[in-house]
Order: structure tokens, then sequence, then C-alpha cells
């Protein structure tokens, strides 16, 4: 891409495809001889940490859909049977959903770093454009392969974004009738974004191969923002730059890995693990952490279309950032005032992104309308006039006189008061929503035997477990995602096949039709799944006060309560997830006889100190001496609901053990490899500078 | 990639019988995926919702318009926020009507937008009664 090569193979064979199709030669002049700028640092490794997260949701995503069935009825339960049954499913789905965030994450640094580096100026616009599109693909994209597992944030996500398009005038219907292939979002609608969500990928990876053309026609920017000039300024791609890339993916890999082996579910939301109910809205949709920004654009202008428009613009508006910005020097670090104003811009964005996970009310909307004035003007006021009054420090008169002069220390103190601003911030806005959080009781922490990075399941409280739900839970909540082949799998409650197969044929299960055409009858085998008490939704309801007694196969990954700011940011390093766990315990402990003074509960339903309203439909459904243990454990309803709990956490999630297990191994795999790549890195750099 | 036969003819008209709905109570049902609010309006409730002056209002339209000659106590809405699609919620809300747990938009126990984001009032499905204790929506 940077001109005719002068690779010339000596093997014959590749001298004669050389000839006819000169594709290494392309390869070796874009990525082996390629010069690079010798000053840039690792902020330039995540364009190739891109091109990785690209390849990795590319392969995990056609391997899912392989498993993955498009339709309403199906689509839950099928992403269910990826992380239950298909092999290493598990890794797969977590892979793929945490890789969707790991990628926005590295998007955004990467255009931040573009941003800082002015690398959008003369010559390379429209690289920054297609970046800009680039971008614009994978929101599409990302928000699409959300609505695919169709629980319930997918559901009322779609409805929420599709009927974005609905504040157009005139056309606003028509362009949501036809997104929706229908007259609400269904089936129709989850058919074609399945579609879209496999194509545009690939589209992205065209505009990649476009953007990387681009790239290498301009040459690429660097921190000093002076193009290369003679040989000394740069070094070629192969090995110094491919070894720096590879260093910087395996340290990114080691964050990924993180989340993949011990945090699956923390970017997540917990009402994606109910299924999809187009009756009932849940309390509060929030977007995917990535979009949270432009989310809270959204909500803080009063008018529909105005707000739809102010989104979009937040977007756009990056498109003509070339042309917005005229300053002649390139990179901040010689740039006093748009340095300062750069970092300021990304607390704006942070800030933001915070509110947009907030509900809309009270201090948040207000607080919305300035950051989104504050976001708008950045770009529209601030850029254009500071290229006009600001005084820009000398720049290097080449890269290399800026690689000897080392000019870089003064940055330190710059982003040490940014980041103390920032958490004065945070802790600012975590105090103003622990105030609020206040009315509702959280759960008490307890402590599990799952938990940590080590955690196991306990073996002896998940067989009483099953006793208290076949004894108690079993007359009005289904299990059907279990079935009792899975009492033997390993890293469950430790039943033996025969054990397992003995259970089955304790229950009688429907068959049919039979060769007359009846339903029949017939003892449990070991692939059947636990039977429902009840034939069908209707049923269940009519048979309970018209509430519906969830599935409890997830539950203890369907149900969580806000940790507030900053204590969500610690449970990142100390792995806590165990919210759902907390809340089935607390729960089951919670009823109280009387409710107190002052609250009233409508008949027919139960005070529950935990239950968000106090107001359940369950009555109290454990109490002491109930069920009898076999080994001794004490008959008491903490006992049950703690034991009950963890046969539930391993319902929710049978291949936790395998999870955590794999992840250390990964973890070693990957420190070690880490480190190799940074002394061969040391190495090749060595005489470089 | 409008919608399939299939979809359209599943979108034909449906019929509710308000019988057993008791006044102050509403039901839900579901015609063409979108969730349908029957309400059986109280005398209060109907009293609030005329009682306000209509230029006072966002989106304004007079409960008369909004209801059958003959049948006002019933009030039958799509349960769909106007703002974002989202399900409001009924008997919720400072207006004795709806409340939208998603961006906080308020309507009264007419349907009509009265606090929030949402643009309109909920909309009004067609339908008609085909006796005096039954209609037909769509």
């Amino acid at each position: 891409m940077s001109g005719p090569s002068d690779y010339q193979p000596t093997n014959p064979a590749l001298k004669w495809i050389e000839r006819r199709l000169p594709i290494m030669g392309l390869v070796h002049s874009s990525f082996v001889a390629y010069p690079t700028p010798r000053n840039l640092n690792y902020w330039w490794t995540f364009g190739a940490i891109l091109s990785m997260m690209l390849g990795v949701q590319i392969l995990t995503g056609v391997i899912l859909a392989m498993h993955y069935t498009p339709d309403a009825t199906m689509a839950f339960k099928s992403v269910e049977g990826i992380v239950r049954d298909v092999n290493y499913g598990w890794l797969l789905r977590n892979t793929h959903a945490a890789g969707a965030s790991m990628f926005f994450l590295a998007v955004y640094i990467h255009m931040l770093r573009g941003l800082y580096y002015g690398s959008y100026k003369e010559p390379r616009e429209i690289l920054w454009i297609l970046g800009v599109i680039i971008y614009l693909l994978m929101m599409a994209t990302g928000f699409m392969g959300y609505v695919l597992p169709w629980g319930q944030m997918s559901f009322w996500g779609a409805t929420v974004i599709t009927n974005l398009f609905s504040a157009v005038p005139y056309f606003g219907e028509s362009i949501v009738t036809l997104l929706w292939g229908g007259y609400s979002v269904g089936n129709p609608t989850l058919n074609r974004f399945f579609s879209l969500h496999y194509l545009l990928p690939f589209v992205i990876a065209g505009v990649v191969v476009l953007h990387v053309w681009a790239l290498h026609v301009a040459g690429q920017n660097n921190p000093a923002g002076v193009e290369a000039k003679t040989e000394k300024d740069t070094v070629p791609f192969t090995p110094y730059a491919t070894i720096k890339d590879a260093f910087g993916i395996s340290c990114f890999m080691l964050f990924f890995a993180w989340f993949i082996f011990y945090m699956p579910n923390y970017l997540g939301d917990a009402d994606n693990y109910i299924p999809a109910n187009p009756g009932v809205t849940p309390a509060h949709i929030v977007p995917e952490w990535y979009y949270l920004p432009f989310y809270a654009i959204l909500r803080s202008i009063p008018n529909k279309l105005a707000g739809v428009i102010a989104m979009f613009s937040a977007i756009l508006v990056l498109a003509f950032l070339p042309w917005l910005d005229t300053a002649r020097t390139k990179s901040s670090k010689y740039r006093p005032l748009a340095k300062q104003f750069f970092w300021i811009f990304v607390i704006v964005c942070v800030l933001l992104g915070y509110l947009g996970a907030q509900p809309p009310e009270g201090i948040y909307v207000i607080a919305g309308r300035i950051l989104t004035f504050c976001y708008f003007a950045y770009f529209l006021i601030l850029l254009p006039l500071l290229s006009r009054i600001e005084t820009p420090r000398p720049v290097p008169n080449s890269i290399a006189a800026d690689v000897l002069a080392k000019t870089g220390s003064k940055t330190a103190p710059m982003v040490s008061t940014v980041i103390a601003l920032m958490v004065a911030g945070g802790l600012l806005a975590g105090s103003v929503q622990n105030a609020r959080a206040e009315e509702q009781e959280t759960p008490p922490s307890l402590k599990w035997s799952f938990a940590g990075p080590f955690g196991k399941f306990d073996v002896g409280s998940m067989q009483r477990g099953l006793k208290v739900y076949k004894e108690v839970c079993s007359a009005c909540h289904s299990l059907s995602y279990i079935a009792f082949r899975n009492l033997a799998d390993p890293g469950g409650p430790g039943y033996t096949t025969e054990q397992a197969a003995a259970l089955a044929s304790e229950y009688k299960i429907k068959d049919g039709p039979n060769d007359q055409g009846e339903m029949f009858e017939r003892p449990g085998r070991p692939a059947d799944y636990f039977p429902s008490p009840f034939p069908n939704e209707q049923a269940a309801r009519a048979a309970n006060g018209g509430a519906l007694p969830p599935d409890l196969s997830l539950i203890t990954k369907a149900r969580s309560y806000e940790r507030g700011f900053p204590r969500f940011i610690f449970d990142f390093f100390t792995q806590f997830q165990e919210q759902g766990p907390n809340y089935v315990d607390a729960l089951l402990q919670g009823f109280e006889e009387k409710p107190p003074t002052g609250v009233t509960i409508p008949e027919g339903s139960y005070y529950n100190k935990y239950f968000p309203g106090h107001a359940i439909k369950m009555p109290k459904p454990l109490s002491d001496g109930q069920v009898t243990f076999d080994d001794g454990s004490p008959a008491t309803v903490a006992q049950y609901a703690k034991d009950v709990t963890t046969f539930l956490m391993w319902t929710a999630e049978p291949h936790m053990e395998a999870r955590k297990r794999v992840g250390l191994q990964v973890f070693v795999f990957l420190i070690i490899l880490t480190l190799l790549l940074y002394f061969t890195k040391k190495k090749v750099w060595a005489d470089a500078h | 990639m409008n919608p399939d036969a299939s979809t359209i003819a599943a979108g034909a008209p449906i019929e509710v019988d308000l019988a057993p709905i008791a006044e102050g109570q509403d039901i839900k049902v579901f015609w063409r995926g979108k969730p349908i609010y029957i309400s059986h309006r109280t005398k209060k409730q109907i009293e609030e919702a005329r009682s306000v002056p209509v230029a006072s209002l966002p989106d304004p339209q007079t409960d008369q318009a909004r209801v059958k000659d003959g049948h006002d106590q019933w009030l039958v809405v799509i349960g769909i926020c106007t703002h974002l699609g989202c399900i409001p919620i009924a008997h919720e809300g400072n207006y004795d009507g709806f409340f939208c747990p998603c961006h906080g938009s308020q309507y009264d126990s007419s349907g009509r937008i009265r606090q929030g984001p949402a643009p309109a009032n909920l909309a009004v499905p067609p339908y008609q009664f085909v006796s005096d204790s039954k209609i037909q929506i769509g």
C-alpha cells in the first residue's frame, strides 16, 4: 500500500505466484518494511488491539450463530443452551459478550488518542472520517447483537432505540414499521436483526481495510505531530511495531480475560436474564455502558425530535473535526490550552455516561443539560476558538529530535491532577446516589462458598438445597433449564449417573403422542428436564392470585440490586458478583408478619423487607422444621435459604467451576506470555531509542 | 422489509367483552402486538379529565374527543408511551391515569400527556361498540 514493493521471493513456487498476484509483496510493504515513526507510544497499539478484537468477535460470533436460533419463542432458550450444553459454549458466549465491551473500550481510547494528538488533521481527514464510519457501524452492530439473547433488556432496548426513528417528521412511523417488520418489536424484528448483526461485522472489516489503506498512504501520526522526513525518523514495522503491538495485545488480553473468566456479568444487566415480555417494561431501561453518554444527551433535551437530532449530531460532529480544529500544531503536547480542555472533555464524557445510567429526574436532568452543552461547546466553540487564540509551544524539528529530547515528563502532573479531579467528581456523584438508595434496604452480603476466583460450590449445601426445592419451591416454581442428567455433571451437586436416573424415575413426564395418537405419562429419564408444576403461564397465574411464580433456573442471575458508586468500582477488583444470591437469600428470610406502621399491603400480598415495593404475592414459603436433612444440618429458615440459594446459583451457572478453573490456566499462560513479549520488545527496541 | 402477509392477517380486528370489567378497573389486551388499555373509569376520573382547561394541555384534546359518545366511562388507549415506546403503568402518577417508568411521562385519566418528555397523548386505537358491553378493536 505504499508504492510498488521491492520484495523478491527466492522460492520458485512463491516467485511463480508473486508474478501473477503480488500479494506477498503487498503484505511485505504494508506490514514488514512499512516505516513507522519511531516515537510512537503505547496509545498507538490500540489500532492493533482493535483489529484483534474484530477478529475475536467474528470468530466467536460465527460459532455462536451455529448454535443460536433467531426465533422469538426460542432465542432466549437457545442462548441458555449454548451456555449449558455446547462444548465451551459458556466461554464463547462470555468472550463475545465481554468482547463487545472491550471492543468499545479500545475504540474509545483509540478515538481519544486521535483527538489528543490531532490525528485527524491534514492529510488524514479521510482516514479519520472512515474511522467515524466504523464507529457508527460498530454502534449499530453492538445494538443489534444485544437484542439477540431476547431478554427483557434486549426487547425493551430494541423498542426504545427503534422508536427513536419515530421522531422523524412525516416518515417516522413508516420507518419504524419497516424496521420492525410488524406492528411492534417481535419475531420479524429479531430475524432481521440477526441477519444484519451477521452482515455488519464484515462491512466493518471492509471499511477497516480502507482505514488501514488510508493510514498507509498518509503514514502514521505520532506524539510529536511532525511528519517523518528522513529515514532516521522511522523504524520498519517488523519487528519494531509488531513486537510492541503483540505486547500491547497481550496486556489487553489480560484485562479482557478478567471479564471473561471472573466477571462475566459485571457489564451486563440482570434484567436480561428474564425472557422478553412485551407486556411488562423494566423499571429502568439502561443501554449498554458504551452508549450511555449519547443516551444521556438524548434524555437531557426535553423535545423528542430535538433529543434524537442532538444524539446523532453528537456522533456526526466528530466527522467535521478536521475542519473545526484548524490549529496548525497537531499534537496537544505542544498546545497548553487544548491539552487542558481535552482532559475536561474526557471528564464530561465520563460524567455523561454516569448520568445516562441514572433515572431521568431532578438534579440528573439539569446536570445532563449542562454537560450536553459542554460536549457540543468543546467541538463547536472551543476548538475553532482555540486554534485562533492559542500560542502553541515550539514543536521539535523532527521525530528523531523528539526521541532524543525525551520531552513528556511534563505531562505526568497533568494526568494525576485529572485523575484526582475525576475521583473527586465521581465521589460527589456517588454520595448523591447513595443518599437516594437509602429508601430501599439492600440485602446483607453473605459469605458464599462459590465467591471469589477459587470459589467452588458446596456439594452438601447443594444437595440440601435440591431437597428444599423439591419439597417446597417446586409446588409453584419451575426449573425448566435443568435436566436430571445435569445433577451428575462435574461441578454440580455430586450425584452419580445412577442416582440422577433414579431421581428422574420418581417423576412422571408427559410424552406422546403414541401410536393411538394419545399423550401418555412415563417415568422420567436422565435426559428429561424438571417438569413444571403448571401446564402454562395462565394456569400458573390463576393459581397464584394473578402473579406468575418465576422459573428458578436463572433466578440468582436475574435478580440484582444497586451497589452504587464507588462500590461498583471496588467490586471489579474483589470480583464481587453475588448480588443475586444475596437477594434470593434475603428475600426468603425477609418476610414479616406485620408490615411496619405506615405501610399498607394490598389484599392477597405479603410484606417482605427486600422485595421491591415490599408487597409480594408469594406467602412466606419456609418455616423452621419444615424440611428435615439427613446430614444433621439445622432445620432452620436461615439454613434452608442458604442451601436453596447455593443450589439455585448452580442451576443459574452449572459451569461456574470450569470457568474459574480454565480462568486460572489462562491467566498463568497470559502472564508468562506478556512477560516474554515485554523482554523481547525491550531487546528489539534497545538500539532504536 | 414491510410486514408480511401473515403478520398483517394476524393484525385483524378483535372483539373484547367489557361486561366483566368493574368500575375503577381496567384490563390490558394485545392487538397487533400492542397492549391496549381498556379502563372503566369512575365518575371522579371522568370529572377530572373534563374539568382541566384544554388549552393548558401540551397536546390539547378534549376528553369527549377521546371516548365514544354515550360510553363516557370507557377509555380505550394504546398503552405505549409516545416518547420511546415503553408501557405506562395504569393507576399511577399524579393525574389518576398512567405513569411511564422509563422516562417519567405522566398521563391523566383520559390518557393525555400532562408531564414529562412524551410529545403526544396516548393514541386511541380504531374501535367501535358492537353492543353496549362489547367493542371491536381494529
